[in-house]
């Protein structure tokens, strides 16, 4: 069990070294953060704007992977808390001249930022960003480890649903063993003493989970279905088909997909999430993904307040900008 | 339909641990009584002497359709299988159209209903074409009947894709069967490499292409808990390497064909093709670990691999002609004469790998004579002496092992569902 990150600092308020991913926080971090993220729900965002808690900062996007959703997401969250939020290019920088992540990263430091927000193909990167540099780093996503802040909106978004966040089934289904998202939920899941099922073929949701992580691993998807409260739908990867993880998508969809018929076998009160980009008719179909069980736009929004939140908490405490 | 009696018989069926002089009735297709039968007014046939076993199952054959039917269609490949006294059996995947998608699969279950005289259990391709790079579409393929996966014909030396099949594969339920040859030894070899090929001048395949592939696939089974089936093994150190691994428990199960278990590589000496298979016919050592194996539960049955080829194919010179031999219509009366006669295996045994084993390794309801069971029956004349004349045989494929033989042991009688579907004259 981890020990609680979320220590009071000087000030009264809590805040948070950096977010690297959910493996180190404790339960009441997770419940904190889901807390703080829905009373910012609850306002309105002229009331928010108008406090502008960040104001003065100056956060710096660095993304190296592409993405739509959490780059947005991250920098609607911070400029409505009031901070100055800049994307660091990096698909014409410097790197592609052949500067090291290091001496980028030093850069950017430099430059003078209070926060940096990282997406990287490599898992691990944050954990070795944070140590080159002094300002926090938020893990949007690194390789196949952990994506923090998704497990978290997830949470904000079956809370919201549900009305609780523990005294739950989770199935989540798919490429689970490539999947930072699985794994980051499969951390919230276990320290909030929820019931995880695991569903895809044993090449992408393999026994040695077992062996990790306190989860049932299953291959059946019409058994599981009407045992979950929550079923989190994971995109399927063209590429790992290329690489003989299964033999087609076809294939895939007709013993993973969920569509109609098993839409049917989820319980009325189930919710059906996904963390997008959607593949339709491959591991999701329109049936599932716009009924009214789904909680797939929920989760967009949930993703602006849940990364306010961790904004606020890593950055509202930490006295005067650096720069 | 109507009832038969099979009277006197000596039933021997090892799944249910029967050795006994019985009766059968038959009725609707199904064993309804094992045991004393009162005959009254029903259709009797007197099987005194005879040997009443479960309907014999080949896991491994080859029919050529779709695709090759000049060499064997799948109606005369279940003729030739009833002709051997065989009620069930396994056709491999590399036919021309391969069975590496749903519609072979249920092409081949259609045409064998059609036929209608024993059961056929298609095996689907592990890769697309056999090319040993792309999976099949497994899952899908076991829906539609397949109850196993082999790119029999070839090994899968993709080593990496067959650790994925081993892996997806555990959640068909079904076994992996694998033809087991290291391809980088064995080029252009036309029979085993030892002291035969060395004074024959001919190139050979040595045993260790077999037992290194079965090395590897033992290792990958174990890491990944996956099941695998060895197909026609033909060497001593194999079938060590086997032995131990179910010591320790690893899911693997293997077969031997008759032309193996009483063959060696001295027939080449007459350079006919009709003796050229693969894996090629070997020494007396294998031959001797072959018998070793079945005896003690290392080799769990017997299948015979039939490969037909035509006249003209095997006619061709040894370095160009197909690897292949039939042997549907040999294998009772080679099991018996090589092996149940000259007490190397108990008639138990002999008949346990053909029947219950089999079964259940592929997991169909066959290969015991249980009261409720199907009536599927196989009658065997043990002392039966006849001359091996493969121009009279059912199968299109021309060439066979045992040419010119003579064997002692006969299916006499082969009955499916309660219909006889072969009887000899």
């Amino acid at each position: 069990m981890a020990t609680r990150i979320l220590g009071s600092s000087k000030g009264t308020k809590p805040s948070l070294p950096g977010l690297l991913g959910i493996a180190p926080l404790s339960r009441q971090d997770i419940v904190q953060i889901v807390e703080d993220a829905r009373k910012l729900k609850g306002r309105s965002l002229e009331g928010i704007r108008s406090d502008a808690p960040l104001k003065g900062r100056r956060i710096m996007t660095l993304f190296f992977e592409s993405s739509s959703r959490t780059k947005l997401s991250f920098t609607i969250a911070g400029r409505t808390l009031g901070a100055d939020v800049l994307d660091f290019p990096t698909s014409t920088s410097s790197m592609s001249k052949g500067e090291s992540l290091k001496d980028t990263v030093l850069t950017v430091e430099a430059l003078g930022i209070d926060a940096v927000i990282l997406r990287h193909p490599a898992s691990g990167s944050p954990v070795y960003l944070s140590k080159i540099i002094a300002p926090p780093v938020v893990n949007a996503g690194d390789g196949s480890n952990e994506h923090p802040t998704q497990a978290l909106l997830d949470l904000l978004a079956i809370r919201e649903r549900l009305g609780r966040i523990e005294q739950l089934t989770i199935a989540m289904v798919g490429d689970v063993l490539h999947s930072r998202v699985a794994r980051s939920n499969i951390y919230a899941h276990q320290k909030l003493g929820n019931r995880i099922l695991l569903v895809g073929p044993p090449t992408l949701v393999p026994d040695s989970l077992r062996g990790s992580y306190p989860v049932e691993i299953h291959h059946d998807l019409d058994r599981v279905l009407p045992e979950a409260d929550v079923v989190v739908m994971l995109r399927i990867q063209q590429e790992r088909m290329k690489e003989q993880f299964f033999p087609s998508l076809r294939e895939y969809h007709h013993f993973f997909a969920l569509d109609e018929r098993r839409t049917k076998l989820l319980k009325k009160s189930a919710l059906i999430m996904h963390p997008g980009p959607m593949n339709r008719d491959v591991e999701i179909t329109g049936h599932a993904a716009d009924s009214e069980q789904a909680a797939i736009t929920q989760q967009v929004a949930a993703g602006v307040y849940t990364r306010m939140a961790v904004l606020n908490l890593v950055l509202a405490e930490r006295g005067k900008s650096r720069h | 339909m109507e009832s038969l009696v099979i009277k006197r018989g000596r039933v021997v069926d090892p799944a249910n641990g029967l050795d006994h002089e019985l009766d059968l009735l038959i009725q609707d297709g199904k064993i309804a009584r094992i045991g004393k039968v009162d005959v009254g007014g029903k259709k009797v046939f007197d099987a005194r002497g005879l040997i009443v076993a479960p309907g014999l199952i080949d896991m491994h054959v080859h029919f050529r359709e779709p695709g090759r039917s000049d060499k064997e269609s799948i109606e005369t490949g279940m003729r030739s299988a009833v002709a051997g006294g065989f009620t069930s059996v396994a056709p491999m995947a590399n036919s021309q159209l391969t069975a590496d998608n749903e519609a072979v699969i249920h092409f081949i279950r259609a045409r064998a209903k059609e036929v209608g005289l024993c059961n056929v259990y298609p095996i689907g391709a592990v890769t697309k074409g056999l090319g040993g790079e792309t999976l099949a579409e497994l899952g899908i393929m076991a829906e539609a009947g397949a109850v196993a996966f082999s790119d029999d014909g070839m090994p899968i030396m993709n080593t990496q894709l067959m650790r994925r099949a081993l892996e997806y594969t555990k959640m068909l339920h079904r076994p992996l069967i694998v033809h087991e040859e290291d391809k980088n030894l064995t080029q252009g070899a036309v029979m085993n490499e030892g002291t035969k090929s060395l004074q024959l001048g001919l190139r050979g395949m040595p045993a260790v292409a077999e037992e290194i592939m079965v090395g590897r696939d033992i290792a990958l089974a174990r890491y990944t808990g996956g099941r695998v089936h060895f197909a026609h093994l033909s060497g001593l150190e194999s079938i060590e390497l086997v032995r131990r691994a179910k010591r320790e428990g690893v899911a693997v199960t293997a077969e031997a064909t008759p032309h193996h278990l009483a063959l060696t590589d001295a027939e080449m000496a007459r350079y006919d093709a009709r003796t050229k298979m693969n894996p090629p016919l070997r020494t007396e050592t294998d031959v001797a670990a072959l018998w070793q194996g079945l005896n003690d539960g290392t080799i769990d049955a017997v299948a015979t691999d039939h490969a037909p080829h035509t006249l003209d194919e095997k006619q061709d010179e040894l370095s160009v002609s197909p690897f292949g031999v039939v042997g549907l219509e040999t294998a009772v009366g080679a099991v018996f004469t090589y092996g149940v006669h000259p007490k190397k295996i108990s008639l138990s045994r002999a008949i346990a790998a053909m029947t219950v084993n089999p079964a259940r390794i592929l997991a169909i309801n066959k290969g015991a004579l249980s009261e409720g069971s199907d009536a599927d029956v196989t009658l065997i004349d043990p002392e039966r002496r006849w001359t091996v004349d493969s121009s009279t045989f059912a199968t299109r494929g021309r060439a066979c092992a045992f040419e010119g033989l003579e064997l002692m042991g006969k299916a006499v009688m082969t009955v499916v569902a309660g219909r006889i579907v072969y009887q000899e004259r």
